[in-house]
């Protein structure tokens, strides 16, 4: 009985607490607080650190905090600092949203910048952009520039993939053969990829042999690849990314795929490559938004790559990681010239950005904010490599030019 | 679409079969393991994962394939004996949950921990030298190392069948899965037979995902795909039956393979609704016996 | 009278009073809205797991559908957020009856891998209308800014009054599951899982029994799913993985299945435990592996089981 009764004396100052708390919470006072202090401009960085992508993720964030350092070094805006608040989205489109919900109703940030998914992007974006807030997505997708889904709120730093796939596809096209065979995830990624082939492939008048389609997180591609070989094609196409497209370079070596073919693939990551070696992405040719090594060509890299070094003990930026860098970057140059965290004038002075922060000149596109910019055509290097980083010899690049992206109006957008 | 011919067909066929080897391997493992002890082996994509990343371990210190060949399900079968004495044995008795949970949650330690100790990013593992290209099999040309992986899994099954069949260890095994009872009260110590069940099914399991690794490289992640799969291998083929294993695992091989060739982004579904399919027809798989585990 | 007395006789009273005060002593809300929204879809789950004694590892198809079909409804046809939770509710119902009669004959593990299995199936299906659910890209644009209760206009996008919103939700469900154990049938549901035999020699139908208990299990897993998609806005394809399958598993069992409030607090720990961890190390899947083996080895009646079993001595 006495037990009982002090263990009802513990659970009511424990209610006491409680609701003390939950007073403070509410009241008035704290708001005050917060806003007689000037609050640091907070960047929301959701990405997904733990699962499959951690490695380019890891670089995000990694660029992403240089450019914050950066912003800060040089005095922030009128001595206000910049402040990454990083998220771990899990890669799952749902854990995404909790945490932007958290972002933005907890940590009230001002901008998110993030994502490393097609499905993730979409998720952050129709959190933000209920809320009225910028969202700089730095990953791959056709669907975020389309009407359905973009919002003034929107913009999208990374390329899409009409673009990369356009790029590989007037480079290759030329040069391979016509006889043209697709391999593809079965999932947005890929689809949006094809599609971008076929169309830059009209010009080149190539035949499609056909398009396979395999599951997302294939691990055995054994099963098709007898019936690639059996359409005899001059190129083939394989779309995915990660893991899948590992296995499948791996195992297309290992059948033969490569004496009588051309493979080529969208996009090449330079982890992916890392992760499963030379032997597997020789000879493959892909695209790419940023590659350290066009230094030569352009002093923003050069000084890109010399700031990551200095911050990074001599580690050298990858793609996915001057993403990170590009999209945190351009809303705080943002921030400088609208002289404000205001919502409506940051979009004013993003749309209004030429930039060359890290990889030549690119702007957002005045109708869906797709950054227009270069994109590299890169293959995979196995012998005299200079560094540990020096995977990928640049063997071509498109140039930014709108007329590479879907037009205004095919997006929904009107005029 | 075009360039469907016989030998396409039959080389497909073949392909299914060699898929199907890789499944068979690691199912029998599962199935061993649930056949003796009633356990659920949720860790046993982990213990596979666990001896890809052995070999990785042993290439650094300068060892060769086939000295991993000999050296991986050692280590990796000594590690279950650990997991089995310390952590699954103290839930004998307590119903099919506890140990399929306990596996489930001990599944997400071993991947992180292998995260830290090796980093997310994975390894390259290139076909041993002397198993590299390909060969004409009549039909076609086929990868020379899937064929050793046919071969080895051929040569694994031989093994387990003498060792189960042949020696009075294996007749104390088989005795214990029927009736372990019976076989306490004969004086026989049942917790070290299940012990060493455990140790050999966990370490086919990582020889199965040594002999992957070259296949498909090594990732902290690469042993969960494959668990779903098995899982449908050893529930159509009948839990704890070792042939039901092998049947269900070529057919599952062959399923996704012609499914791979007439509708190639079905593959992964196609073994979930051959398994629907199967149980709902036939609710304790192929050789499963009636009443077990209900 | 004892303190478990008292909590076991207001059970569901004590219940609406704690979901009242959570959100003010969480981390964030959202996190506390994902706390009640998974606590009630292992409710759901544990009507079936923890009262009827089959395990299910299908159950993210039942979750799923709720939260495809309110989002549907949303997207697709302009329907109000009310209706749209009701259609989630019946989707769940329709999706449970489905699998339920398929995998009802199977017993202990087989029952496991066909509710699975069907779940799989499912999974594709919504994965392959991609006009419909988005695919892989996720269903988007469940974007509702208002509701209407009783002629007053509420702001859903204030993070507090969608909490409150949800919540009355979740309470409305705690009181109807409460009534429907302590009914006559919730005591065929018992009687079912303790002797199947001895309950059909008392004249029971022990199939319809567990058919309805299952179909009653999907009505309240589509009713979490319903308010997932409206809390998040989106519905992601990885709703209906087996990963969702498993994660409710582990939540029944840490909180203790067969118990009331089980299932409520297995989502507390477990999704405030993900999140503590999270944000301290990206290795948090070490710790909640090795917190989850812990409680499978040392706590197999769970958090709310062990409570109870220390109060009733």
């Amino acid at each position: 009985m006495k037990q009982t009764r002090s263990g009802s004396m513990t659970r009511r100052r424990l209610l006491a607490t409680v609701s003390a708390r939950a007073a403070l919470a509410v009241s008035p006072f704290r708001i005050n607080l917060l806003q007689a202090q000037e609050a640091n401009i907070k960047i929301g960085f959701p990405v997904p650190l733990t699962g499959p992508y951690g490695t380019e993720a890891q670089d995000q964030v990694r660029a992403a905090q240089l450019a914050v350092a950066q912003f800060n070094d040089a005095g922030g805006l009128n001595g206000r600092k910049a402040e990454l608040v990083v998220r771990d989205d899990k890669l799952n489109p749902g854990e995404a949203a909790t945490r932007t919900l958290e972002l933005v109703e907890k940590e009230k940030v001002n901008f998110v910048v993030g994502s490393l998914s097609a499905a993730v992007q979409l998720a952050i974006n129709n959190v933000t952009k209920e809320r009225g807030i910028i969202f700089n997505s730095i990953s791959q997708s056709d669907a975020i520039n389309e009407a359905a889904d973009f919002s003034r709120f929107t913009f999208h730093e990374a390329l899409n993939p009409h673009l990369t796939s356009g790029a590989v596809g007037r480079y290759a096209f030329s040069k391979f053969g016509k006889r043209v065979a697709f391999l593809t995830s079965d999932y947005a990624y890929g689809h949006e990829m094809v599609r971008g082939f076929l169309e830059v492939g009209k010009a080149f008048n190539i035949e499609n042999l056909g398009d396979i389609r395999h599951p997302l997180g294939t691990s055995d591609f054994s099963t098709l690849l007898p019936r690639i070989q059996a359409l005899k094609p001059d190129i083939l196409c394989i779309s995915n990314f990660g893991r899948d497209q590992q296995i499948v370079l791996k195992q297309a070596t290992d059948f033969g795929i490569k004496q009588t073919t051309q493979i080529i693939a969208p996009l090449l990551s330079h982890a992916s490559r890392v992760a499963a070696g030379p032997q597997a992405f020789e000879g493959v040719i892909g695209g790419c938004s940023f590659y350290w090594g066009i230094e030569d060509k352009f002093a923003s890299t050069k000084a890109f790559n010399e700031a990551f070094k200095k911050m990074y003990d001599g580690k050298l930026p990858t793609d996915y990681g001057a993403l990170g860098y590009g999209g945190v970057r351009t809303i705080l140059a943002a921030v400088t010239n609208a002289g404000s965290v205001d919502t409506d004038k940051v979009i004013a002075a993003m749309e209004a950005l030429k930039y060359d922060f890290y990889k030549g000149p690119q702007y957002y596109r005045k109708c869906d904010h797709q950054s227009v910019q270069s994109v590299l055509v890169i293959k995979s290097n196995s012998k005299d490599l200079r560094n540990s980083s020096d995977v990928f010899e640049v063997i071509g690049t498109d140039e930014p030019n709108e007329t590479n992206l879907r037009t205004c109006s095919e997006l929904g957008h009107k005029a | 679409m075009a360039g469907l011919s016989i030998n396409l067909i039959a080389l497909q066929l073949f392909t299914g079969l060699a898929l199907g080897a890789i499944y068979v391997l690691f199912a029998i493992g599962l199935s061993l393991i649930f056949g003796m002890l009633t356990v659920v082996n949720f860790a046993h994509g982990a213990f596979y994962m666990i001896g890809a990343y052995a070999g990785v371990y042993i290439f650094m210190l300068g060892g060769d394939f086939w000295i991993c060949l000999i050296l991986v399900p050692l280590a990796v079968g000594l590690f279950g004996l650990a997991v089995e004495r310390v952590l699954i044995r103290p839930l004998y008795g307590r119903g099919i949950d506890y140990p399929l949970l306990l596996t489930f949650g001990l599944s997400y330690v071993m991947v992180e921990l292998i995260r830290i100790a090796f980093g997310k990013t994975g390894f390259p593992f290139d076909t041993p030298e002397n198993l590299q290209g390909a060969v004409n099999i009549g039909v076609g040309y086929f990868p020379l190392y899937r064929l050793f992986v046919i071969g080895a899994t051929a040569a694994v099954l031989l093994a387990l069948w003498l060792f189960l069949e042949k020696t009075s260890f294996g007749l104390i095994i088989r005795a214990g899965a029927r009736d372990p009872q019976i076989v306490r009260v004969l004086g026989v110590d049942v917790a070290r037979v299940w012990l060493i069940v455990f140790g050999v099914g966990t370490a086919i399991a990582g020889l199965a995902g040594l002999l992957a690794a070259p296949l498909q490289g090594v990732i902290p992640e690469m042993g969960s795909t494959i668990l779903a799969e098995a899982f449908v291998v050893t529930v159509v083929g009948g839990m704890g039956s070792i042939g039901g294993a092998v049947l269900a695992g070529l057919l599952v091989g062959v399923v996704v393979s012609m499914t791979s060739l007439f509708a190639p982004e079905m593959g992964k579904v196609s073994i979930f609704a051959l398994m629907a399919l199967v149980l709902i027809v036939r609710p304790q798989g192929f050789f499963g016996r009636a009443g077990l585990m209900s | 009278m004892s303190w478990f007395q008292f909590a076991t006789r207001h059970r569901a009273g004590i219940a609406s009073i704690v979901v009242l005060v959570f959100p003010h002593i969480m981390p964030f809300t959202a996190l506390a809205v994902n706390i009640l929204i998974y606590g009630l879809y292992a409710l759901g789950f544990n009507l079936v797991y923890g009262y009827l004694g089959l395990l299910s590892f299908g159950h993210a198809a039942l979750f799923g559908t709720g939260a495809y079909l309110c989002g549907i409804a949303v997207v697709h046809f302009a329907l109000p957020w009310y209706l749209a939770i009701a259609i989630g509710v019946l989707g769940g119902l329709l999706m449970a009856a489905m699998i339920g009669v398929l995998a009802i004959r199977t017993r202990g593990i087989y029952f496991a891998m066909v509710t699975m299995a069907l779940s799989q199936c499912v999974y594709y299906l919504f994965y392959q209308a991609v006009d419909w659910t988005g695919g892989e890209n996720g269903l988007r644009g469940i974007n509702v800014r208002a509701v209407n209760i009783l002629g007053v206009k509420l702001d859903f996008i204030d993070p507090l009054t969608r909490y409150y919103v949800i919540a009355a939700f979740v309470i409305a469900a705690f009181f109807l599951l409460s009534r429907i154990l302590a009914s006559p049938f919730g005591a065929v549901i018992e009687a079912v899982r303790e002797n199947e035999t001895r309950a059909k020699a008392s004249g029971y139908d022990v199939t319809a029994t567990r058919l309805i208990t299952f179909v009653l299990s999907g009505g309240f897993c589509g009713l979490a799913g319903a308010l997932q998609a409206l809390h998040l806005s989106i519905v992601p394809i990885e709703i209906m993985h087996y990963d969702t399958s498993g994660i409710v598993v582990m939540i029944a069992l840490l909180g203790g299945m067969g118990t009331f409030f089980g299932p409520m607090i297995g989502a507390a720990a477990f999704l405030m435990l993900e999140n503590l961890v999270a944000v301290w190390t990206v290795h948090w899947q070490l710790i909640v592996g090795a917190v989850f083996m812990i409680c499978v080895l040392f706590f197999p009646a769970g958090i709310w089981g062990t409570l109870i079993s220390r109060g009733k001595r």
